[in-house]
């Protein structure tokens, strides 16, 4: 254990002590929230990059002529003469597109209608254009059946739903589902980043040593599980300094934000979050606040921090462990990074395939019956556990933690155990080609 | 006394026997040269020794002891292929190497410290290994082998990569640690260094041994009682026929070549005393190189 602990040192210090780690551990946080900042930006702002587009719309039948809304994304001009529509063809102009609209089109059987253009047509600028002739048809029917417009104004409704989670004694807490989703994703990629980048770290180590010779001399006073076990720790201590690093900043940082932004007004709202009681509206109005930040607030004041960030650290070391073990396998069996390939694909596809469903199927569904399997599953459960945990209620769901916990502590030792047989055969062979069948063989080597 | 004994070891990978029913018997305080071919098995039992790996039958001795995982830290490995961490310091490094070892922390600096002045680093020790001239990595190298005075050491072409300043550097240590009592293995395919500081020599060839045995036995047993005489005058008709006779103009001398009948070597300084002015009489020891070709030859051909 010793040794462990000396060869962990070593990765440690000498990792942490790099200009690369510091200008990482600063620049990293910025990088992602720059990169999300401008993702979040452009799906808020859609209309951004885009230009206006004229439609030319022959109207036959009268129904929606003059009645289509115009807007900054889409406007349209209507043609006179209906009869002039085969002259007029291909002298598009300032025209992206023509719209015609048949005789045969009524309120009671929109069909009919066609869109003529040189580019085609996108999904979303289908369901655009669909969605303007199907609002100035509805307009007209709700004229019809007698519905001013002021009654329709005031059936457009906004609710504002603040949603309660009952814990063991029956007390409901408030949650936020945004706030829940946001911190469950955050928490996922920062765990999904770590696996694949500290596990490269461990690879490219144990390629480093094999290609220097260095672990002919290593070996020779420690065994290989041990070297292995040492290059794992050491990294997954350094991935941790990061992440402490990255939580003392952004405590710091929610502090300034915090005071920034809401003042005075912080504890009179924590105040009325803790109490868990549902604030009238215009309290909250006299305080400057609205209910979505008022329901975040109270949310995040209701999660169960505690085992949210024990799950991450366990769940972040226990997907490092099982996977790093493989990198360092995968490392050992080859003689450059150059021929890592073949191998790396069997574990980088589990990855992607959780962080894919995670952002999809996770998201949308934390507690569904697929977010349950691939919770327990220990190749993607630490993964997408993580989504799942700001909704877990551990009152009734801890035997699912549990559960999930204890197959990934399985898995890693035996990953573990596996990998300590490739790389014990492997870091000594040089030369000699990898092949999966090369490997299975190198299990069953004496040592 | 034998510090090192290897009794009977076979070590076979998939189906090729790498080495093959080995026996060798490794004086106390001596230094070993272990020759053989590329291939023969030289580093498969220089691992089994280290226990990086283990002999499938057969039992390797130290100092009396089965081998097991507490003789690591009395063995110090020089492998053929350098190796150190490129962006570690260069105590640092011989440091952790050290602790490897079992050595504590202040023992192992200054050690290290002691190390360094001797050859000459001392101004290098906050330097990077990257930073450092081949020589200078390698004597890097050489400290973190023997650094916590190992009892057995085991060098692989110790003196691949020194210039001869250096490789003189380094023989005098190496003679001064087996002085000091520790048993080196010295495994090189550079023969005239075997000759010059080994006491013992052992050869392996096609995964066997094939030869072992003091220096000077070996050389003995594969002489051909071959004479080389310098000498003043001319040869006439003596009661031996020298093999070759020349000028040597360098020397101002003339050389003879004789092959003669064992324990003939008295008579025929008699014969030749009778008519020319000796000025040197030796005897032709085939050297350590041209035993070992001799035997690689054999191996072919048998």
């Amino acid at each position: 254990m010793g040794k462990i602990r000396l060869i962990t040192w070593r990765e440690y210090i000498t990792r942490v002590r790099k200009k690369s780690f510091l200008i990482m551990t600063i620049l990293g946080p910025v990088l992602i929230a720059v990169f999300y900042g401008i993702i979040i930006f452009l799906a808020v702002n859609d209309s951004i990059g885009q230009e206006t587009e004229n439609i030319l719309v022959y109207d036959q039948s009268k129904v929606v002529e003059g009645k289509l809304f115009n807007d900054d994304m889409l406007t349209f001009d209507y043609a006179s003469d209906w009869s002039k529509k085969d002259e007029d063809s291909l002298t598009f102009g300032k025209y992206t597109g023509r719209l015609f609209i048949p005789d045969s089109f009524n309120l009671y059987h929109p069909s009919g209608v066609i869109y003529e253009s040189e580019k085609s047509l996108s999904v979303e600028g289908k369901q655009r254009i669909n969605r303007r002739i199907a609002n100035a048809v509805e307009e007209q029917k709700m004229a019809e059946l007698g519905v001013s417009e002021s009654a329709m104004d005031s059936l457009k409704t906004s609710v504002s739903l603040q949603a309660l989670t009952l814990d063991e004694d029956g007390k409901s807490k408030s949650s936020s589902t945004e706030l829940n989703t946001f911190i469950g994703m955050g928490a996922s990629f920062v765990i999904y980043f770590f696996i694949f980048l500290y596990g490269v770290q461990v690879m490219k180590g144990v390629i480093e040593e094999k290609t220097n010779r260095i672990v002919e001399v290593i070996v020779s006073s420690v065994k290989p599980f041990q070297l292995m076990m040492g290059k794992v720790f050491g990294l997954a201590l350094v991935g941790l300094t990061q992440i402490v690093i990255w939580l003392l900043f952004s405590v710091i940082l929610v502090g300034i934000i915090s005071v920034l932004f809401i003042g005075d007004n912080m504890g009179s709202i924590m105040e009325m979050a803790q109490s868990g009681q549902t604030v009238p509206v215009e309290q909250l109005d006299a305080l400057g606040i609205n209910s979505m930040m008022m329901n975040m607030v109270s949310g995040f004041m209701a999660l169960n921090w505690p085992f949210i960030i024990v799950a991450f650290i366990v769940y972040f070391l226990g997907g490092y462990l099982m996977y790093s073990a493989l990198f360092a396998a995968v490392g050992a069996a080859v003689d450059a990074e150059t021929d890592t390939q073949q191998f790396m694909l069997p574990i980088t596809l589990p990855l992607v395939f959780s962080i894919a469903l995670s952002t999809s199927v996770v998201m949308r569904d934390p507690n569904g019956v697929l977010s349950f399997w691939l919770s327990i599953i220990p190749l993607t459960s630490p993964i997408v556990m993580m989504v799942r945990a700001p909704f877990i209620n551990l009152a009734t769901q801890w035997w699912e933690v549990a559960l999930s916990i204890s197959l990934l502590v399985g898995t890693f030792c035996f990953t573990i155990w596996l990998a300590g047989k490739i790389y014990r055969t492997g870091i000594l062979m040089y030369g000699k080609k990898a092949t999966y069948k090369e490997l299975f063989k190198w299990l069953f080597y004496k040592p | 006394m034998a510090f090192l004994e290897v009794n009977n070891v076979t070590k076979g990978y998939e189906g090729h026997l790498a080495i093959k029913d080995l026996n060798f018997s490794i004086p106390k305080g001596s230094i070993y040269g272990l020759l053989g071919p590329n291939g023969a098995g030289k580093t498969t039992l220089i691992r089994i020794i280290n226990q990086i790996t283990a002999a499938d039958t057969g039992e390797v001795m130290i100092d009396g002891e089965r081998l097991n995982p507490s003789h690591i830290a009395r063995i110090g490995y020089l492998p053929e292929e350098r190796g150190l961490y490129k962006k570690m310091k260069v105590l640092e490094q011989i440091v952790y190497f050290g602790r490897l070892k079992d050595l504590s922390k202040s023992e192992a600096e200054k050690r290290a410290l002691y190390w360094l002045e001797k050859f000459d680093l001392l101004a290098w020790k906050y330097k990077k290994v990257e930073e450092l001239s081949k020589g200078m990595a390698q004597k890097v190298q050489f400290i973190l082998t023997v650094l916590h005075e190992p009892e057995l050491i085991i060098l692989d072409e110790p003196f691949s990569g020194f210039d001869p300043v250096n490789t003189e550097l380094i023989k005098n240590e190496i003679k001064n640690l087996r002085d000091k009592g520790a048993t080196i293995i010295f495994s090189t395919h550079r023969m005239e260094s075997v000759e010059e500081i080994c006491d013992f020599v052992g050869m392996i060839n096609l995964s066997q041994k094939v030869l072992e045995g003091s220096i000077s036995d070996v050389r003995n047993s594969f002489k051909k009682n071959e004479y080389q005489v310098l000498f003043r005058g001319e040869l006439n008709g003596i009661p031996f026929e020298p093999k070759s006779v020349k000028r040597e103009e360098r020397l101002a001398l003339n050389k003879a070549v004789f092959v003669i009948e064992p324990d003939k070597a008295k008579d025929l300084i008699t014969a030749l005393n009778a008519q020319v002015e000796i000025a040197s009489f030796s005897e032709e020891l085939p050297s350590i190189k041209d035993i070992f070709i001799q035997k690689v030859e054999e191996g072919k051909n048998g």
